[in-house]
Parts: structure tokens; C-alpha cells; sequence
């Protein structure tokens, strides 16, 4: 699903954030992403759906090579990738529904399409209730379930998710993952980068640890490995 | 693009012109202004460009053939000059009426002469191009039976000089206005897109287009450009119908007239209106281009 072969990334201000990064990721797994702050799991992430492009080295997803891909295309990547943020990325004036809809209106999916989709996402993430909600009356778990409504409603194959639990309570965290992991039961692939080690050792997946701009561990069911 | 994403394209243009109203009326000030400095230019412009054009057309050569040449010679004459390049028209005036001309201007006195006539017969030249005026005179006079050439020497020349130059500065003082107009225009909208940082970053996430990001703002620039262009139509018009109508009667007599309202207006209104838009398309054009990078 994801391939990255040497991949090496320096910024212009001249840090080195990937050193010759080497994955391979299949359709279905779930990983987590841990390190350090300032180790580059934030760039791992980022050329994923191209918001950061390497400067040498190959990132592969699902067939389409970043690499040579262009600028027009990255619209299409970014349709076939669903991405989840800590600060979850709403637009303040838009409700619920609006907010979830908003990816399909862009890529001109009709409205009874549109309609059965939310709804159907909406309902997945528990907020069919709240549908004509506004971002400011909703709790931070509550806003971070609409983000991740939006970032599959249109059933990409793989969802990253940077942070998605870094501004919420424990006990609401736990309620995010429960719905990561029903996404990751359908098929989707999930790339989730976080601090959390609770989740991390209770929800056992492969866990790659980068620091430094490499990867110094794969482990699969690994546990988060540092100490907090 | 489907016709439901153009609706959506359209109701978006026009909310956004809601949501940030400030902004929007800074915008429309912004384009007002420009636009009523370039109305208020172009009436003068326009009315400048039409006294040249007249004293252009009143710029005629007098060609006056020998008083010794007979009737024939002077028909010779007549044709050659006729036959001339860049010759557009030749009138021909007897001795006689030549004659006329002058007891009408000078007084009785000089129809003493009538008896026996000294002027010569006269040939009123017009140029095809006002501008060959001097050439053409030059060439006539190397002709056989030509008395004297007068086309008013080095002042035609000069004329042409001043009209010329006032009219090149006219033209790039209205280009300049129009580059601010647009300069204004694209930081004011700058400033919108500013504040939508985080939408369009977020349509960008969720794999919109850059002309499905674009096109509200483009519409939005029109929406601002036209607002903009209605009061300085307004203005302009009105303005120069109650000059005209003040003005217009006294220049009667002179050499000087205004331009008639009515075809000069509506052209003037449509130029404005088409500048308008334009600045508006180009000002979003230039601000949303930098946020587009992905």
C-alpha cells in the first residue's frame, strides 16, 4: 500500500528530517508512528499525502509514485487518502453535516450521493444527532469524531491520522481509537503518529519508532518503547 | 464542471462578499475611486482627442496660382494637385471669389479692384492624414503655376507636436490608473484569502482543485469590480449630461465643442464596466495564485 525506498529530506533551513527511510506498509495494517518531538515523524507523515515532497528517494501509494507525480495530480492523491489532524481542521462556519459533506462537494459527488454518505459516516462516529451542530458547540472528542468522518467519507484506502488523540482527554481518546479501529476492521489502512503510550501497549499494532530522521525500530505489536 | 458546482461556485462568491463586508467595502471603495478618476480622465481624454481632430480637419493648405496663369493652366494645375498622394480634397475658388472673400473681411474699399483683379485663382487642399499636411505643401510648391503654398508653416508643425504628446501622456496616464486600480483591488482581496487561509488549506486536504478554489474567488474579484464600476458610471454620466447640457449651446460658435452625449456615454459607461470586471478577474487572479502552490 505504502512503499517508501530511500527516502532523504532535507529542509532549506538545512535540517535533515528523513536520513534514508525504508518501509513498506500493506493494505490492512494498522501503525503506529512514535519518536520523539522533533525526530521528523510529523515529515513521515506529511510525504504520505504529499504535503511535504522528499528531496530524493521513492514514496509509492498504492501504485501512484510520488516522486513523479504532478502538482495537478496531487488533488486525485489526496481523494484516495484520508488524513486526520490534532487540531482538527474544521471550518468554524460550517455544521456537522456541512463540515463532512464539504469533501465530497469538492470532488462534485451528487447531492443523493452526498446525502447517504454522511449519513452513513455520520452515524458510523455517533453524531447523527448532532448533525446541525456547530464546530464551537461541540466537545474536543466530538469535533475530532467529524474530522475523522470527513476523512473517510470518501472511503479512501488508507487514513493517517497525525496526532488525532494529542488534544483530548484519555477517556476520549479511547473512544477515537475504538472508532480508528472499526475504520481498520473495514480494510482500511490506517498511519497513525502519536505521544500516546497508553494506546500504544493497550492496542498492540506495528509500531515504527523513528528518531533522528530514521527508523530505528519495527516491531510488530511492539509497545511504545520510551520513556515519558 | 457540472452546472450544480458552477451554482455552488456562485452562491459561494456571493457569501463570501457577506462575510467579509469590510473587506468588501474597501474593495469596492478601492475600484470606485479608480474607476471615477479614470471616467473623469477619460471625459477629458475623449474631449481633448476631439478638438484635435477638429483643428486637425481645419488644417487645410491654400494653394494660390499665378494671377498670370490662364484658365487652362489653372485646370492643369487643379488636376496635378488633385492627382497629388495623400491629397484627400481640393476645393476651387475663383479669382473672383477670392476677391469677395476679402471686400467681405476688409471693408468696401477694395471694390476698387473689382475692375481689375490681381489675386490669383485658389486651390484649398485637405490631407487624407492631417498629419502629411507639411509634405504635401512642400510638393505642391515645386509644381508650375503655383503662386505662393500656406499652410501655416512651423505652427501646424508645432500643433501636431503638443497634440501628439498630450494625447501619449493621456494614454499612459490612464494605464497607471488602471495598474493602481488593479493593485488595489488584488491586495484587498489578498487580505479576504488571508483570512480563508485555513479553508483553503482544508479544501486543498480533502483534494479540491485549484480552479475548484479559485473560480469563487474569481467571481467574487467581478462581483467587486462591477459593485465598484456603478457609482463611477453614475457619476460620470450624470456629471457630464448637466455639462453638456450648460456648455454645449456656448461653444456653439467656437472652434472647440463637446462630444455629444450619447453614443460618447454609453461607450464611456461600457469601458468602465468592462474595466471593472476585468481589474476585479485579474486582482483574484493575482492574490488566490500564491496560495495555490501545493
Amino acid at each position: 500500500m505504502i512503499v517508501m525506498k530511500n527516502v532523504y529530506k532535507k529542509y532549506p533551513n538545512g535540517v535533515v528530517a528523513a536520513n534514508g527511510i525504508h518501509v513498506e506498509i500493506d493494505p490492512g495494517e494498522f501503525v503506529y508512528v512514535v519518536g520523539p518531538s522533533g525526530a521528523g515523524k510529523s515529515t513521515f507523515i506529511k510525504m504520505m499525502y504529499r504535503e511535504e515532497v522528499p528531496t530524493s528517494g521513492e514514496i509509492v501509494i498504492d501504485g501512484v509514485n510520488l516522486a513523479t507525480l504532478k502538482n495537478k495530480q496531487v488533488p486525485h492523491l489526496r481523494r484516495e487518502i484520508g488524513v486526520v489532524f490534532q487540531d482538527f481542521k474544521l471550518l468554524p462556519k460550517l455544521n456537522v453535516y456541512e463540515n463532512v459533506a464539504f469533501a465530497l462537494e469538492v470532488i462534485e459527488e451528487s447531492p443523493a450521493e452526498i446525502r447517504r454518505k454522511v449519513n452513513e459516516v455520520l452515524a458510523l462516529v455517533g453524531l447523527t444527532q448532532k448533525s446541525r451542530m456547530f464546530p464551537n458547540e461541540l466537545s474536543g472528542g466530538e469535533q475530532q469524531r467529524v474530522s475523522i468522518a470527513r476523512s473517510i467519507v470518501n472511503t479512501p484506502k488508507v487514513v493517517i491520522a497525525d496526532e488525532p488523540t494529542g488534544n483530548l482527554d484519555p477517556e476520549i481518546s479511547w473512544e477515537i481509537m475504538r472508532i480508528f479501529e472499526q475504520i481498520n476492521a473495514r480494510g482500511t489502512t490506517i498511519v497513525m503518529a502519536t505521544h500516546n503510550r497508553e494506546i500504544v501497549n493497550m492496542i498492540r499494532h506495528r509500531v515504527i519508532a523513528i528518531e533522528g530522521g530514521l527508523i530505528t525500530r519495527d516491531e510488530f505489536g511492539g509497545d511504545y518503547g520510551y520513556e515519558s | 464542471m457540472k452546472a450544480r458546482t458552477i451554482g455552488r461556485h456562485f452562491r459561494e462568491s456571493l457569501k463570501s462578499l457577506r462575510r467579509n463586508n469590510w473587506m468588501t467595502f474597501a474593495s469596492v471603495s478601492a475600484v470606485t475611486v479608480t474607476l471615477l478618476l479614470v471616467g473623469v480622465f477619460m471625459v477629458i481624454m475623449m474631449n481633448l482627442n476631439e478638438l484635435a481632430v477638429n483643428i486637425e480637419n481645419d488644417v487645410e493648405i491654400k494653394v494660390i496660382a499665378d494671377p498670370a496663369a490662364d484658365e487652362a493652366m489653372v485646370k492643369e494645375l487643379t488636376d496635378k494637385v488633385r492627382a497629388t498622394e495623400g491629397v484627400l480634397e481640393v476645393v476651387y475658388s475663383s479669382r473672383d471669389d477670392e476677391l469677395n472673400k476679402m471686400i467681405q473681411s476688409f471693408g468696401d474699399e477694395l471694390k476698387l479692384y473689382q475692375q481689375s483683379n490681381p489675386l490669383g485663382d485658389a486651390l484649398y487642399v485637405k490631407a487624407k492624414n492631417p498629419q502629411e499636411t507639411v509634405a504635401i505643401a512642400k510638393k505642391i510648391d515645386t509644381y508650375e503655376y503655383t503662386y505662393e503654398v500656406e499652410y501655416g508653416k512651423g505652427k501646424v508643425e508645432k500643433l501636431f507636436k503638443v497634440l501628439n504628446v498630450s494625447r501619449n501622456i493621456g494614454i499612459a496616464l490612464i494605464i497607471a490608473l488602471l495598474f493602481t486600480a488593479m493593485f488595489l483591488i488584488s491586495n484587498t482581496i489578498r487580505i479576504t484569502i488571508t483570512a480563508r487561509k485555513r479553508e483553503i488549506e482544508i479544501m486543498k486536504l480533502v483534494g479540491a482543485t485549484n480552479n475548484f478554489i479559485r473560480i469563487p474567488f474569481v467571481l467574487e474579484g467581478i462581483w467587486l469590480g462591477v459593485l465598484g464600476a456603478i457609482l463611477p458610471m453614475l457619476i460620470v454620466s450624470i456629471a457630464y449630461y448637466k455639462l453638456h447640457a450648460h456648455w454645449a449651446p456656448k461653444l456653439k460658435a467656437e472652434l472647440f465643442h463637446l462630444l455629444d452625449t450619447m453614443p460618447f456615454l454609453l461607450q464611456l459607461n461600457g469601458l468602465l464596466f468592462v474595466m471593472g470586471i476585468v481589474i476585479g478577474i485579474w486582482g483574484s487572479f493575482m492574490s488566490v495564485r500564491k496560495f495555490l502552490k501545493v
